[in-house]
C-alpha cells in the first residue's frame, strides 16, 4: 500500500525527532535542545526539498492541503485543524515563554585564545614559537624523557588531581563543587587539539590570565607560576600528554 | 516603454561613462592623495616613538644603519583614541566596514563574470552555437552597470578610509606605495579592456575578429586578476606582517610585504570563490528573468541560462571548501591565538552559521538539479534514488554544522556530567567536518551525475563494464575518505590530521574527474529517450538560484568580517595596534545584524541592476520589433 504523502511527511517528521531524542533516552546523553530545533529544522526542509522536487510529489503533499481549505466537504476536518493549529502554536509559545526558575543558557566557548605572548616566571614568552624544552628528549633520550614524565607525573598528582581526577577526565574530588567542570584532557577536543604553548599559558596564569574575549569564563584553575616552577610546568605538560597518549598539536616542517 | 525611452535614451552610457571616469580619476590621484599625507607635518596629539628616537642622542655603526632605516620608513605608530577624526553622526568603523564589504561583493561579481564570460564565449567558438554568444553578451551586459558601482564604492572606501584611519593609510602607502600605483594604472586597464570587450562584441563576431575579442576577454581576466593579488597583499600583510621588523619597520624589500604567509591561500580561496559567486548571481538574474517571462521561448532560454550560471557556480563551489581549508589551516599555522579565535575561541558560534549557509547551498544547488531532471521524462528512472542522496547529504550537514562548543541548559549539564558530549564531541572537531563535506560534494555530484544522464540511455557495449567503474570508484571514494578521517583525524597526531586532508580531497576530486570521463566517452552517440524540454521547470526551482546568491552573499559577509576580525586589536597583526574608540570585538547579534544591513543594501543595489537589464531588454526588443 501507498503511504499518503502527507501522512508519510508526518511520519518521518516523527522519525526524525525520535532519532535526535534517542542519545538522551537510551544513552543518557541528550543532545542540547538548542541543537535539536537545528536539526530538526534541517530535517524537515530536506524531507520538503525531496517531496517537492517532482511535480508529482509537490501535488501528492500538497493537494490534501488544498482540498481541506477549498473542498467544502471537507468542513468540519477544516474546522477542527484551524483549531489544533493555533492551539497548538500558542502551546508551544507558551511552553518558550513561560517563566522559569532555571538559570539561562550560557553560549561559552570552550577554548580562549592566547595572547602572543606571555609574561610569566619574570620572563617574556613569545607564544607564536614557544616550545617545550624536554620534548627533544623524547627521541635523544627514551629513558630521561620516562623519568622527566614521572617527575611531571608526581606534580600532577601533587597538585592537579584534586580537581582534574586520577584519570584526567576532569573529574577529581573537588570536581563536582565546580561548574563548569574542570577540563577532561582525555576528550579528543582538548589538549589533542593544542600545542604546548598554550597549556603552558593556561598553566601559568590560570583563570584569572584568561582573556577578556569571551568572558565570563568562571574557572577557578590558580595562577600556577605562583606554586610551580617553570621546569614543573613543562614536566607536568609532558605528563599530561603522555598518559592520555596524545600528542600535542604541532606543524608539519 | 515611453518612460524608459525617454530616460534612458543615450543617457546610461553617459552615466556610466561619466561615473567610470570620475572613479578613475580618484584613483589615479590616489597615490598623489596618499603622498601628500606623507608630506604633511604630523598632528600635534599623535607623538610617535620615531619622533621621540630621533630627538634621543644618535648612535654610531650599525644601531646608526639600523637608525637611518627607521628614519627612511618610519615604525608603526602608536596612537591614541585622539589620532581617530571623529565625524558626527557617523560611525567611522562600520562606514568602513559597510562599504569595503559592499565594494568586495560587487568587486567578486565583476572580477567572475569576465571569467564566466570568457569559458561561455569559448565554448561557444568551439561549438558554434550562437545561443551561447548570446548568453555570453547578456552575463557581460549584467556586469557593466555592476563596474561603476564597485567603482564608486571602491572611491568611497578610499575615501573612508583617509578620513577616519589617516595613520593607519599612511603607513600603509608608507609601504605599498608602488603596488597602490599599479594598481590604480591596472584598474585603468581593466576598464579600458571591459569596454572594448564589451563594447566591440559585435564589431568583432567573426573569423579573425572573434579570436581577438577573446584574446582582450583573456587580457581583461589576468588584468583583474591581478588586481585582486595586489588588494589580497594589503589585507595578508594586514594578518600576516611580513618584511617588517617586530617594531612595524619596513625592511625595504616590497616582495616580501606583498609575498606573506597568507598572500597565496587568499588568492587561491577568492579565485575560486570569485567564479563560484559570480555564477550565483548571474544565476539569480536568470530566475529573475524566467519568472517574469511572457513566453515559452523566453523560458526556456532563461531555464537554460539559469542552468548554465548554476552550473559553473557549483563547479567552482566544489573545490571551494578546499580551498577554505588551506586558507585557515595557514592562519592556525600562522598563528596559535587567530585560530583558536576563529575555530574554538569568540568566532566559533559564526562558523556554525557559516557552516548552517553552506549547507543551504548545498540544499539548494542539489534541489535544482532534482527539480531540473522535470525537464526530461526519461528521468522517471532516477527520481527514486533522489531520497537516498537527500538522506546522505542531511546527514552531513548534521555532522558539518555540529558545534564544538555546546549551549546547554542548567539541566542537560547536569545530565551530561558536564560540558562534553560523549557522541557529539567527536563531531565538533574537523575531520568530522572535512569526512561529512567531503562526502556531502560526492553525493552533490552524483545528482548532477544523474541529472546529466537523465534524457538518454548508453548504447555503448561497455556500459553495464562502465556503470559497474562509476559505482566501484563512489565506493572506494567513500570509504578511502571515512577510514582517513576516522583514524587519521581521531587516532593519529595533529600532523598526519591536517595532512590526511589532502588525500580526502583527492579522493573527492578522483570520483569527479573519473567518473565524468566514464559517463562523457559512455554516453557519446547515446540514444536520446525522451528530450530536454526547456523552460519545463517548475517555478519553485528558481527560488534555489536566489537563495544560492543571497547564501553565497550573506556567506562572504560574515566570513569577511571573520577573517578580519580575528586581527582583534590590531590594524596590523602583532605591529600596529587598533587604538580607535571603536576597536573592539562585536558580539555576534551586532557583527551579523551588520552584515545583514549590507547583504540588504547589495541585494537592493543587484536588483536595482537587474531591472536595469530588464528594461533595456525590453527597449531592445522593442527596435527589433520595429524593423
Amino acid at each position: 500500500m501507498k503511504i499518503p504523502r502527507l501522512l508519510l511527511f508526518v511520519i518521518l517528521v516523527a522519525i526524525s525527532y525520535f532519532i535526535f531524542k534517542a542519545p538522551g533516552i537510551f544513552l543518557k546523553q541528550p543532545i542540547p535542545s538548542s541543537l535539536i530545533v537545528m536539526y530538526m529544522f534541517f530535517a524537515v526542509v530536506t524531507i520538503l526539498l525531496w517531496m517537492t522536487s517532482t511535480e508529482e510529489g509537490m501535488q501528492g503533499l500538497v493537494g490534501p492541503i488544498k482540498a481541506m481549505i477549498e473542498d467544502p466537504s471537507k468542513k468540519t476536518l477544516r474546522n477542527i485543524v484551524f483549531l489544533i493549529v493555533p492551539l497548538l502554536a500558542g502551546g508551544i509559545t507558551y511552553m518558550q515563554l513561560r517563566p522559569t526558575y532555571e538559570a539561562p543558557v550560557e553560549l561559552r566557548s570552550i577554548h580562549p585564545a592566547p595572547p602572543s605572548t606571555v609574561k610569566v616566571f619574570g620572563k617574556t614568552f613569545n607564544l607564536m614559537t614557544l616550545e617545550n624544552p624536554y620534548r627533544k628528549v623524547e627521541k635523544e633520550d627514551p629513558a630521561k624523557f620516562a623519568q622527566l614524565v614521572k617527575e611531571g607525573g608526581e606534580v600532577y598528582f601533587k597538585n592537579c588531581f584534586y580537581c582534574h581526577g586520577d584519570k584526567l577526565d576532569g573529574r577529581g574530588h573537588y570536581a563536582h563543587g565546580f561548574n563548569p567542570l574542570p577540563a577532561n584532557f582525555t576528550d579528543i577536543g582538548t589538549i589533542a587539539q593544542l600545542q604546548e604553548s598554550f597549556l603552558f599559558w593556561r598553566i601559568a596564569t590560570g583563570g584569572p590570565g584568561l582573556p577578556k574575549e569571551g568572558a565570563p569564563w568562571i574557572s577557578a584553575m590558580p595562577i600556577w607560576e605562583n606554586f610551580l616552577t617553570e621546569d614543573e610546568v613543562w614536566k607536568v605538560i609532558l605528563f599530561l600528554y603522555n598518559y592520555t597518549g596524545y600528542v600535542p598539536r604541532s606543524w608539519a616542517k | 516603454m515611453k518612460l524608459s525611452s525617454v530616460v534612458f535614451k543615450g543617457a546610461p552610457l553617459l552615466k556610466k561613462k561619466f561615473i567610470t571616469a570620475l572613479c578613475l580619476l580618484a584613483f589615479l590621484f590616489t597615490p598623489l592623495f596618499l603622498e601628500s599625507i606623507k608630506l604633511l607635518p604630523m598632528k600635534a596629539g599623535a607623538a610617535y616613538a620615531s619622533e621621540q628616537t630621533a630627538q634621543a642622542e644618535k648612535p654610531s655603526g650599525p644601531e646608526a644603519k639600523s637608525e637611518a632605516k627607521k628614519e627612511e620608513h618610519p615604525p608603526a605608530p602608536k596612537l591614541t583614541e585622539k589620532d581617530y577624526p571623529q565625524v558626527k553622526y557617523i560611525n567611522g568603523r562600520i562606514m568602513a566596514w559597510l562599504v569595503a564589504q559592499l565594494h568586495l561583493w560587487f568587486a567578486a561579481f565583476v572580477l567572475a563574470v569576465p571569467i564566466l564570460v570568457f569559458i561561455v564565449e569559448a565554448i561557444g567558438m568551439a561549438t558554434k552555437d550562437k545561443r551561447y554568444d548570446k548568453m555570453a553578451y547578456e552575463f557581460i551586459k549584467v556586469s557593466l552597470t555592476a563596474y561603476s558601482i564597485t567603482a564608486v564604492f571602491g572611491g568611497l572606501l578610499l575615501f573612508t578610509l583617509v578620513i577616519f584611519y589617516p595613520d593607519f593609510m599612511k603607513y600603509m602607502a608608507g609601504i605599498f606605495s608602488p603596488t597602490i600605483l599599479a594598481y590604480a594604472f591596472l584598474f585603468f586597464a581593466e576598464s579600458a579592456c571591459l569596454y572594448i570587450y564589451y563594447y566591440g562584441w559585435h564589431a568583432m563576431e567573426t573569423g579573425f575578429g572573434k579570436w581577438m575579442h577573446l584574446t582582450i576577454g583573456w587580457v581583461l581576466n589576468v588584468v583583474g586578476t591581478v588586481l585582486m593579488f595586489f588588494a589580497n597583499a594589503w589585507v595578508g600583510f594586514m594578518m600576516s606582517p611580513h618584511g617588517v621588523d617586530a617594531a612595524g619597520v619596513f625592511e625595504g624589500n616590497i616582495w616580501h610585504a606583498i609575498h606573506t604567509h597568507l598572500w597565496n591561500p587568499l588568492n587561491l580561496h577568492r579565485t575560486v570563490a570569485n567564479v563560484a559567486y559570480g555564477g550565483s548571481v548571474v544565476g539569480a538574474y536568470a530566475a529573475y528573468k524566467f519568472l517574469s517571462s511572457k513566453t515559452s521561448e523566453e523560458r526556456a532560454h532563461y531555464d537554460w541560462m539559469g542552468y548554465t550560471a548554476n552550473f559553473i557556480a557549483v563547479s567552482a563551489l566544489l573545490p571551494l571548501p578546499f580551498a577554505g581549508y588551506w586558507l585557515i589551516a595557514e592562519i592556525y599555522a600562522y598563528s596559535q591565538q587567530m585560530g583558536i579565535t576563529l575555530m574554538g575561541g569568540v568566532f566559533a558560534w559564526l562558523f556554525i552559521i557559516q557552516a548552517v549557509l553552506i549547507g543551504a547551498l548545498f540544499l539548494s544547488v542539489n534541489y535544482y538539479l532534482w527539480c531540473g531532471m522535470e525537464r526530461s521524462k526519461g528521468a522517471d528512472r532516477y527520481t527514486k534514488y533522489i531520497k537516498y542522496i537527500a538522506f546522505v547529504i542531511v546527514a552531513c550537514f548534521l555532522v558539518w554544522f555540529t558545534p564544538h562548543t555546546l549551549i546547554l541548559t542548567p539541566g542537560e549539564l547536569k545530565a551530561l556530567g558536564g560540558p562534553y558530549h560523549k557522541y557529539l564531541g567527536p563531531l565538533g572537531i574537523m575531520p568530522a567536518k572535512n569526512t561529512a563535506v567531503n562526502i556531502m560534494l560526492i553525493f552533490t555530484f552524483l545528482s548532477f551525475l544523474l541529472y546529466r544522464r537523465c534524457n538518454k540511455v548508453a548504447t555503448v557495449s561497455w556500459a553495464p563494464i562502465g556503470n559497474a567503474m562509476q559505482i566501484a570508484i563512489f565506493v572506494a571514494a567513500i570509504i578511502n575518505i571515512a577510514t582517513l578521517g576516522i583514524y587519521y583525524g581521531y587516532f593519529t597526531n595533529t600532523v598526519y590530521k591536517v595532512a590526511s586532508s589532502v588525500p580526502q580531497v583527492m579522493s573527492t576530486l578522483t570520483v569527479i574527474i573519473a567518473c565524468l570521463i566514464i559517463d562523457v566517452f559512455m554516453f557519446k552517440g547515446a540514444k536520446e529517450v525522451a528530450p530536454l524540454q526547456w523552460g519545463k521547470m517548475p517555478d519553485r526551482s528558481q527560488y534555489a538560484l536566489f537563495l544560492l546568491a543571497v547564501s553565497f552573499t550573506w556567506l562572504m559577509g560574515l566570513m569577511g568580517f571573520i577573517r578580519s576580525a580575528i586581527r582583534q586589536h590590531w590594524h596590523v597583526y602583532t605591529v600596529f595596534r587598533d587604538n580607535s574608540p571603536d576597536a573592539f570585538t562585536p558580539t555576534i547579534g551586532y557583527a551579523t545584524r551588520i552584515v545583514s544591513i549590507g547583504v540588504v543594501i547589495f541585494m537592493a543595489i543587484v536588483i536595482f541592476i537587474f531591472w536595469l537589464a530588464h528594461i533595456s531588454g525590453k527597449k531592445s526588443v522593442s527596435k527589433e520589433a520595429s524593423h
